[in-house]
């Protein structure tokens, strides 16, 4: 791990904000603009060779109750969660890239995040299942559509702050 | 005789053969629950397949979030729902994970007997249901005869037959019923004979070869690039299992017995030795078909057909070993449990590949975040590749030798 952190730091420099070697599942934190770098980087390298994503996640991390936004322990933004394994050389890794949960903060516009469809084909409908249900959009995939919810849903269930409609085509929700 | 131009005759010869486009499912019989499929064709050949997935999908993630890790056990059930224990086995481990909580040694060994018992149950569907894909019925009544009395084993231990909610997170519910380790002996006894019984319908039979060898075939890298996983992986000949590669807290629950990854040797050929004289005399295994070409339809098949007689080795040291260990069972968590500020995640080998859960906790009670990785998924997103180019009959046994489950896919 640490010789992979000194290796990622000395490629991309400042493009790697947070390592996080004291938790369950050691994480690295890169920004969106060297995410396809550094995922081209560790697919490619012959002594890492992470050749398969497992998964793709996004996190919201936002609380709508505002007596808890005001001790919670973070800002609002929205976190992609990448865990990679390499078949070859049976280890793992998981990546983290962090952004804000509306671009620019103009609510409705999707924040955006580099697609890694290239590499690992999984992320293909990993990603189109993230911006299904979360609301992230990955800039230069291929076809970004809906996954699981039909095609004219409104919203992205699986924020926060997501308000489950009334009706959908005439059927009652609440 | 001569024709006109006006001649209807001559308008019929006419006829151009357009592309068409072809809705599959998502009610038909062939493709494993709700998954819609829009073809389009050139005549008999498929140009391009094009999965609609989404009709199952009952917003497990979301749930998660308003329930505490014990109460999300039985929403586990319902994603791969003919392996149950499989999914509930995942859960648990990874909230134990988050909780850095350790079993004691029997509830290892009861979780090894009911998670490859659930792997024979859910295989045999696999097996049976492929069968009727492909056009023949017997085969289906077979396998569901032995796995209807795995229902019944688990129906004793549990209660429930199909969604069980019996591994939860800190062990199981509750112990094994007395007698039961012999009722499971004597089933594992009843139960091998018939697997030749499996072969001779199926895996040697002229007309599924000519179903399923050669057709599909998937390579190595693309399933790797596809992130698939399971008997679909290692139908590729990649030998990697995580019940040998995956998570310390994982690989340490099979410690201490014997078995082997099923692959293909890439040397020899050959598939590793099913030992057979634990088997009696006069097991057969079936040779590989000269037109099967590793990665395609029939060697998926095949490495499913192997795994279930790897996961009776499996079961049967793991009942001697269950019966000698010291412990209890294993106490599940309190339903409130306070789960640490942090994250985990853990992949299993699931029958269909590898189950991974994600869970995210700031501290309360219930997860911030729960993320369920289906291997069904990933292996599904393959078939718009592999049905390229073939005809539109092989459609069924491609998705088929995928052995998708929807519940899994739609969440």
């Amino acid at each position: 791990m640490s010789d992979l952190v000194s290796q990622l730091k000395e490629r991309f420099g400042d493009g790697i904000v947070d390592v996080n070697a004291e938790t369950i599942d050691d994480w690295i934190e890169v920004t969106p603009d060297v995410l396809l770098d550094v995922c081209e980087f560790l697919a490619g390298d012959s002594a890492i060779k992470l050749d398969m994503l497992n998964c793709i996640t996004a996190v919201d991390y936002l609380h709508t109750d505002p007596k808890k936004a005001a001790k919670a322990d973070f800002d609002p933004h929205m976190q992609v969660v990448y865990h990679l394994s390499s078949i070859e050389h049976k280890h793992t890794l998981v990546l983290k890239v962090k952004v804000d949960r509306w671009k620019n903060g103009e609510e409705g516009s999707l924040p955006e995040v580099p697609s890694v469809a290239g590499i690992w084909r999984t992320a293909d409908w990993h990603e189109r299942e993230v911006y299904d249900l979360s609301g992230v959009l990955f800039t230069g995939h291929p076809n970004m559509k809906r996954i699981l919810c039909p095609d004219d849903w409104v919203g992205y269930p699986l924020r926060k702050d997501y308000e489950m409609p009334l009706e959908y085509h005439g059927i009652r929700g609440r | 005789m001569s024709t006109k131009v006006d001649d209807p005759r001559v308008i019929e010869f006419d006829v151009r053969t357009d592309e068409m486009l072809i809705n599959m499912g998502p009610q038909h019989p062939s493709t494993h629950g709700v998954l819609r499929l829009i073809l389009r064709t050139d005549g008999e050949i498929v140009s391009e397949v094009e999965p609609h997935l989404g009709y199952l999908h009952r917003c497990a993630e979301k749930i998660g979030e308003n329930l505490t890790p014990r109460q999300w056990v039985p929403y586990t059930d319902r994603m791969d729902y003919l392996a149950g224990m499989n999914m509930n086995l995942g859960w648990a481990l990874v909230v134990e994970k988050l909780l850095e909580h350790d079993l004691p040694e029997k509830a290892r060994h009861l979780r090894v007997i009911i998670s490859e018992m659930g792997r024979i149950a859910s295989h045999l569907v696999g097996m049976g249901a492929y069968g009727l894909d492909l056009g023949t019925f017997s085969p289906f009544l077979y396998a569901f005869r032995e796995r209807e009395k795995i229902l019944d084993l688990f129906e004793k231990a549990c209660g429930a037959r199909l969604t069980y909610s019996y591994l939860t997170p800190g062990g199981a519910t509750g112990d094994l019923p007395p007698g039961w380790v012999d009722e499971c002996r004597d089933f594992l006894a009843q139960f091998k004979p018939c697997i030749p019984e499996f072969h001779e319908l199926l895996t040697n039979n002229q007309i599924f070869i000519g179903r399923t060898a050669g057709i599909g075939v998937m390579s190595a890298a693309t399933a790797i690039n596809y992130g698939c996983t399971g008997p679909v992986l290692r139908g590729s000949g990649v030998p990697y299992d995580l019940r040998f590669n995956g998570e310390e807290r994982y690989t340490e629950m099979y410690e201490g017995y014997q078995f082997d990854v099923i692959v293909q040797d890439p040397e020899t050929g050959k598939y590793p030795d099913p030992h057979l004289e634990e088997f009696g005399d006069d097991l057969d295994y079936p040779e590989i078909p000269k037109e099967a070409i590793l990665g395609d339809c029939w060697h998926r098949f095949y490495v499913r057909m192997l795994e279930v007689v790897q996961a009776i080795r499996l079961v049967e040291q793991a009942l001697d070993k269950y019966e000698s260990a010291s412990g209890d069972w294993g106490q599940p968590i309190k339903l409130t449990q306070k789960l640490p500020k942090g994250e985990a995640y853990l992949e299993t080998e699931a029958p269909r590949g590898q189950m991974g859960f994600y869970l995210v906790s700031t501290g309360d009670s219930i997860p911030w975040r729960v993320r369920a990785r289906s291997s069904c998924f990933c292996n599904l997103s393959v078939t718009s590749e592999l049905c390229r180019g073939t005809l539109l009959a092989d459609v069924p046994a491609i998705v088929g030798s995928l052995d998708v489950v929807m519940g899994e896919i739609d969440r």
